[in-house]
């Protein structure tokens, strides 16, 4: 039997291997992305699955999420006779913090998962090993379409449920609760800085470069066949999302 | 060709190869039997350098694979064509994009060209017209045929096959044993392979070696094999089960 003492260094060895292999993996897929040449027809088949076709699902949540914003916010700066400036409030909530997160959270639901089991997929069915048989880099492949895709996708995504999720506000705000309209958009114009928009798309990069990084590492080192994949696609998920929400309180801390 | 020297390789303790050694000629087939776990395919990943080994090394005319890496790996790796057990067809592409994937990748040959070399590659494995289809939509026999296709198109000098025949009928099992002897003839490819069909496989073979317990237990031609002193490689060679009753 293996003492306690024994049992918890072989975990925290583990845990480093771990690191060190994802850390190798995303040094790898660097390498790989600057190194020429691009698959270019790779790259825009990835932006078009991780980025166009998640429009629809980044539309409707960002467009729910600024309602319910509208409504939840509305609500309490009645309490302070603030309503004038539910349009600020949501605007900032969104761009600073919701937007990113929120649209990370989904794209990984929806195209982090498809990508760990695509991978993991060609993995146990040996079409990885296939690719370096034929002297072709995995990396170039499948991994660098991923990165660079996920590097363009998720600000723009991120973008979109801002942009989305203000009018979704407006909506509830104006529309149902009888703001004005200037109010609500010339309190956005006032206090919604550039620095706001760039520290969220600084942010939706970082999600993307995790989600990626998760993700590809998770199917690149899937093993034990089906029940492999679904662990694997499982992990990912998991391990992205939280790693979603570790990182931007990161990098709120840094940024605020 | 191919010289395997005192290879060694463990998986998280679990010794694998401990010290396999053997000589592959030019022009052969080399087939390695063994029973299942010995450690076949990871023998046949090494000849690659899929795998590293702990210690050891293969040489391929002179070059060191297991000390190889980057470029000098992969430039290496173009001699070579390999079957996977499995075909490792790319499932997201049709049979014949499959087939001129490599083509594609790795020459300068133009779409027209591609086109006609990948199919005038699919006709001779049987597949012609069968190109539009995904892997998912035709039998494993067609699988294994269309992998062999994407592996002659680049016309390696050396191919190996992990298990080409397993999961397949006995008279496709023929069929892909004749395609192993046909490609040799067209195409004057070494091969090394790794198989279960005993004694079929016999017919083809020029020289056979059975791994056994990490090591090469005995090498020698079927005939050799067949005959052999050593009790193990009797009974495998014989499918005896090592408890069961003698006679
Ligand atoms: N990547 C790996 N990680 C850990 N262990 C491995 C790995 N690859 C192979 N092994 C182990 O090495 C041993 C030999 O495996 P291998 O696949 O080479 O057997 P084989 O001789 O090809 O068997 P079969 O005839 O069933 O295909 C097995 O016990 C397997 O568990
Ligand atoms: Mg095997």
């Amino acid at each position: 039997m293996l003492s306690i003492f024994q049992r918890m260094g072989r975990a925290v060895l583990d845990a480093l291997r771990g690191m060190g292999r994802m850390g190798t993996f995303f040094a790898t897929s660097l390498y790989w992305t600057v190194k020429p040449p691009l698959k270019f027809g790779r790259v825009l088949r990835q932006i078009s699955f991780i980025g166009s076709k998640s429009i629809p699902l980044i539309v409707l949540t960002g467009g729910f999420t600024g309602m319910i914003l509208g409504l939840q916010v509305y609500y309490t700066l009645r309490k302070f006779g603030a309503e004038a400036y539910l349009g600020p409030a949501v605007a900032l909530s969104l761009i600073r913090e919701l937007g990113p997160v929120l649209s990370a959270l989904m794209i990984t639901g929806r195209a982090g998962s498809a990508i760990a089991a695509e991978i993991g997929i060609m993995r146990i069915s040996e079409q990885v090993d296939a690719l370096e048989s034929m002297s072709l880099s995995p990396f170039r492949y499948l991994m660098t379409p991923n990165l660079i895709a996920s590097l363009f996708s998720f600000p723009l995504l991120g973008a979109i449920f801002n942009v989305v999720g203000i009018y979704g506000g407006y909506i509830v705000g104006v529309r149902l609760l009888g703001l004005s309209s200037g109010t609500y958009f010339s309190g956005i114009q006032d206090f919604v800085e550039m620095g706001d928009v760039t520290d969220s798309l600084i942010k939706s990069a970082c999600f993307g470069i995790i989600v990626f990084l998760v993700c590809c590492y998770q199917g690149y080192y899937t093993r034990h066949g089906a029940e492999g994949v679904s662990r694997a696609t499982t992990t990912a998920v998991v391990m992205a999302s939280t790693l979603i929400l570790v990182w931007d309180y990161f990098l709120n801390s840094v940024m605020i | 060709m191919i010289d395997v020297v005192g290879l060694h390789k463990s998986f998280n303790g679990q010794e694998v190869l401990k010290g396999v050694g053997f000589r592959v000629e030019k022009g052969e087939v080399f087939t390695v039997i063994g029973g299942s776990g010995q450690g076949k395919s990871v023998l046949l990943k090494h000849l690659l350098g899929l795998i590293k080994p702990d210690k050891g090394h293969v040489y391929v005319d002179g070059t060191d694979i297991a000390a190889v890496t980057g470029e000098e790996l992969y430039k290496a790796r173009d001699r070579f064509g390999y079957l996977f057990q499995g075909g490792a067809l790319f499932d997201s592409m049709t049979i014949f994009d499959n087939v001129a994937f490599p083509l594609q990748e790795k020459t300068k040959m133009k779409a027209a060209e591609i086109k006609d070399r990948a199919e005038a590659e699919l006709a001779k494995v049987g597949l012609s017209g069968m190109g539009h289809k995904f892997p998912a939509e035709v039998s494993g026999g067609m699988k294994k045929r269309a992998a062999f296709a994407r592996v002659l198109v680049m016309n390696p000098e050396i191919v190996l096959f992990d298990e080409p025949t397993t999961g397949l009928d006995p008279v496709l099992v023929d069929s892909v044993h004749r395609l192993i002897v046909w490609g040799r003839e067209n195409y004057g490819y070494t091969a090394v392979v790794v198989s279960h069909e005993i004694p079929e496989i016999f017919d083809i073979s020029d020289r056979v070696g059975m791994l056994d317990g990490g090591v090469m237990l005995q090498v020698g031609t079927p005939g050799e094999i067949k005959g052999s002193d050593n009790p193990r490689v009797r009974r495998f060679v014989r499918g005896e089960s090592e408890g069961a009753a003698q006679f």
